[in-house]
């Protein structure tokens, strides 16, 4: 048997990949993918909590996120088509419009 | 009738409330109606008062009536109450009555005068605070009279208030009674915590106990330094020296103001209150003195100002001051009733000689240097009559109110027990009688008798005043003349069968300080008092006879007397430079004061720099936290890894470690 410990080291490194691909790649749809990783980290570790406590709650919790970023990628993608339409560019260093 | 005490004050406050809010868009018919008839009302109510108190047995005296409780903290109580005794209902009767009298003249006086409705809202305004102020059962309520007639006066010296002088005046006055009132304050203070009461009732009985202080500086007590106080309060409300530089000016006022705030009524509150008090002044010999010196000093001192004034209100305007100098010296002497005889007198022919003053002008178009008058007497007969006998009033012709009242002071000035150096405060009195005297016929003289110095279409121009005005003219003649016979002195009376009724009717007010006082007076022989009247007398006679010969039979004598003494007429003719001596001791510096230290550095300094300083800390704050916000998605994002960062260790190591 896997012992818990893996799970949440392998869940530890998703998200720290994803925080780092978050701060550092300047393409909007990668940092996009970049919080679908971190989201998808937090699952594994919901549900290997899940799987060692013998609690469902945690299952049920992994679906809400799903849902959730489903729903997110279905607006976020629409906001990335329609900026991509306004400014042809999804550098996100060039997106700073809204600032003092 | 005397459940409708508090009616009296209550008509003309009804009266100022009712012109104020409504009257500006009324005719001037609607403004008198209400204005005139709110006074006349009161006066009636007055009168009806005094019917019923004369019918009180006398141990039922003063009534109090309390009709609420204004003030309650702790054992501490300040009752709306109003005190009733002989001298509370001779001041009432003379405010409502010399009131109503000037409500009616200004009727005709104000008629072609903006601002119809305003002045006799203010007018009205007035009768209610300074009833209040006589009626008052105890000194709170009174200093609510007391600053509430000096807001009138203030208001109605500046009702020309387009005029930068009036408004000068207007806040001159303002500004010096504050002075006074500061006195005031202290007293009441001092008397709350010496008796823990401010009710005269209370404040008198408690003080009635104590023994009387001593005469000098140094080992008088609390009794000398609250009488003190209380008169710093008179200096300044009834223009004595120091204080009395605020009156001249505030004759920049309508004339019918100055007749009844500045002449008869407002300025002798500080009479009323001293006389009021007079249990106090009893027990402080050095108060006592310090009146009688100051009052002397101020009667003297005004009267040879108003020597070679030659604006016919500002000559009254000194006399009045003069006469109320008179009122203290009669106070300081311990001749309580002597003193508010003088003020009732005083009030009737001041009054009067003001108003005629005021129709005067009216008859010149505005004109009111007697150096420009002259030969009226024919043209305004009915205003030259009664301002003739006004004068003989004032001047102490004998059968005239003021020669009672002025000979009852100076005689009780040199025979007062209580008084040192007495002999010397009534030669001054005397002297001021003379110069007195000498004004007052040389402005009946320049006004109404020789040439006219004026250009002949304005002779053409001059008119009597209309009946309205001269109505009140003659009722105030009228007291003028007969007004000082309820004190006929008993030398003069008793031959006749007459007693001095004024001095039995206040006789039960002033008991209580006349046994302290008089306790060791001396028999004085009645050829004594005689002859000391015959001397002030031909004294006055005298005065007539120099104006006579100054301004009738040789005209050009007084301006080579002038020119003689170029160096003392010239101190006279500027009041003795007191106004620019004050300016440049005290508003100078003061101003001085106000604006290099309090306004350029403590203001601009201190409170504006706390204020502007704590703004700009906040901008500057601002202006780098604002960088935060830059915009880019992968900062923000940078910042809540961090901050997670932050709760994460602040649990994993516990605060203990983080925030040592």
């Amino acid at each position: 048997m896997v012992p818990l410990s893996y799970y949440l080291v392998l869940s530890a490194v998703l998200f720290g990949l994803g925080v780092v691909g978050f701060l550092l790649k300047r393409s909007v749809i990668t940092i996009f993918m970049s919080i679908e990783l971190m989201l998808n980290a937090v699952n594994l570790a919901f549900v290997a909590f899940s799987y060692q406590w013998q609690a469902l709650s945690g299952q049920v919790y992994v679906f809400f996120v799903i849902v959730v970023a489903a729903a997110e990628a279905a607006v976020g993608l629409a906001i990335i088509i329609l900026v991509f339409r306004n400014r042809a560019s999804l550098n996100v260093e060039r997106l700073d419009s809204m600032k003092w | 009738m005397l459940e409708l005490l508090w009616l009296i004050p209550v008509l003309p406050l009804a009266g100022a409330f009712v012109l104020g809010v409504a009257g500006r868009r009324w005719s001037q018919r609607s403004v008198v109606l209400v204005g005139v008839g709110s006074t006349g009302l009161s006066f009636a109510t007055a009168l009806g008062v005094a019917a019923a108190f004369a019918e009180l047995p006398a141990e039922q005296i003063p009534v109090v009536k309390s009709y609420f409780t204004w003030l309650a903290a702790g054992s501490f109580r300040i009752e709306a109450a109003f005190l009733l005794d002989q001298l509370s209902l001779l001041m009432v009767l003379v405010v409502t009555g010399v009131g109503f009298l000037i409500h009616v003249y200004s009727v005709g006086y104000m008629a072609h005068e903006g601002g119809y409705y305003r002045f006799f809202a203010y007018l009205n305004l007035f009768m209610f605070f300074m009833l209040v102020l006589v009626l008052a059962a105890n000194y709170v309520l009174l200093f609510v009279g007391w600053e509430g007639v000096g807001l009138c006066s203030y208001l109605l010296i500046g009702f020309y208030f387009l005029r930068q002088s009036a408004a000068d005046a207007g806040k001159k006055a303002f500004i010096v009674n504050r002075i006074g009132d500061f006195g005031f304050t202290l007293a009441l203070l001092l008397m709350f915590w010496t008796f823990g009461s401010l009710d005269f009732t209370s404040v008198f009985a408690r003080a009635a106990d104590l023994p009387v202080e001593s005469a000098a500086w140094g080992q008088a007590g609390i009794l000398t330094a609250i009488s003190l106080l209380l008169f710093a309060g008179a200096v300044g409300k009834s223009a004595q020296i120091p204080l009395y530089v605020w009156l001249p000016d505030a004759m920049e006022g309508p004339t019918p103001v100055s007749a009844l705030i500045h002449a008869a009524t407002m300025v002798a509150a500080g009479v009323y209150m001293v006389a009021r008090s007079h249990v106090l002044f009893a027990h402080a010999p050095f108060a006592l003195m310090a009146v009688a010196v100051i009052g002397c000093l101020t009667a003297f001192y005004a009267a040879s100002i108003g020597l070679v004034q030659n604006d016919i209100k500002r000559v009254l305007a000194y006399s009045t001051v003069s006469q109320l100098g008179y009122m203290f010296l009669g106070l300081g002497a311990g001749a309580f009733a002597a003193g508010i005889f003088h003020l009732m007198t005083h009030a009737f022919f001041k009054a009067l000689l003001f108003l005629g003053a005021g129709s005067v002008i009216h008859a010149m178009h505005g004109q009111q240097d007697i150096r420009h008058m002259g030969e009226l007497r024919k043209k305004i007969p009915a205003t030259f009559w009664t301002f003739l006998l006004a004068t003989l009033a004032i001047t102490g012709i004998p059968g005239f109110s003021g020669f009672f009242s002025k000979d009852e002071i100076l005689w009780q000035t040199l025979i007062s027990p209580s008084l040192r150096f007495g002999w010397l405060l009534w030669l001054a009195g005397l002297v001021a009688a003379m110069l007195t005297s000498f004004y007052m016929f040389r402005l009946v003289f320049l006004t109404f008798c020789g040439q006219g110095r004026y250009t002949p279409e304005t002779a053409r121009k001059v008119h009597e005043s209309p009946r309205v005005m001269t109505a009140p003219l003659a009722v105030l003649a009228f007291l003028s003349v007969v007004g000082g016979w309820v004190g006929i002195p008993a030398v003069l009376g008793e031959p006749l069968g007459i007693s001095n009724w004024f001095e039995h009717y206040l006789e039960p007010v002033f008991a209580p300080s006349t046994e302290i006082l008089h306790a060791s007076a001396m028999t004085h022989s009645h050829s004594e008092e005689l002859g000391l009247m015959g001397l002030t007398v031909l004294i006055t006679l005298a005065g007539l006879g120099v104006a006579y010969t100054f301004y009738l039979r040789n005209p050009e004598l007084a301006n080579q007397i002038a020119e003689t003494f170029r160096g003392p007429y010239r101190v006279l003719v500027n009041k003795y430079y007191v106004d620019e001596i004050y300016h440049a001791v005290v508003v100078r510096p003061l101003h001085w004061l106000s604006e290099r230290v309090f306004w350029q550095v403590v203001d601009v300094g201190v409170v504006d720099g706390a204020a502007n300083g704590a703004a700009d800390r906040a901008r500057q704050l601002g202006a780098w936290a604002r960088r935060l916000q830059s915009g880019n998605t992968r900062s923000y994002g940078a910042w809540v890894v961090v901050g997670t960062l932050v709760v994460l260790s602040y649990f994993y190591f516990g605060k203990e470690y983080l925030f040592r």
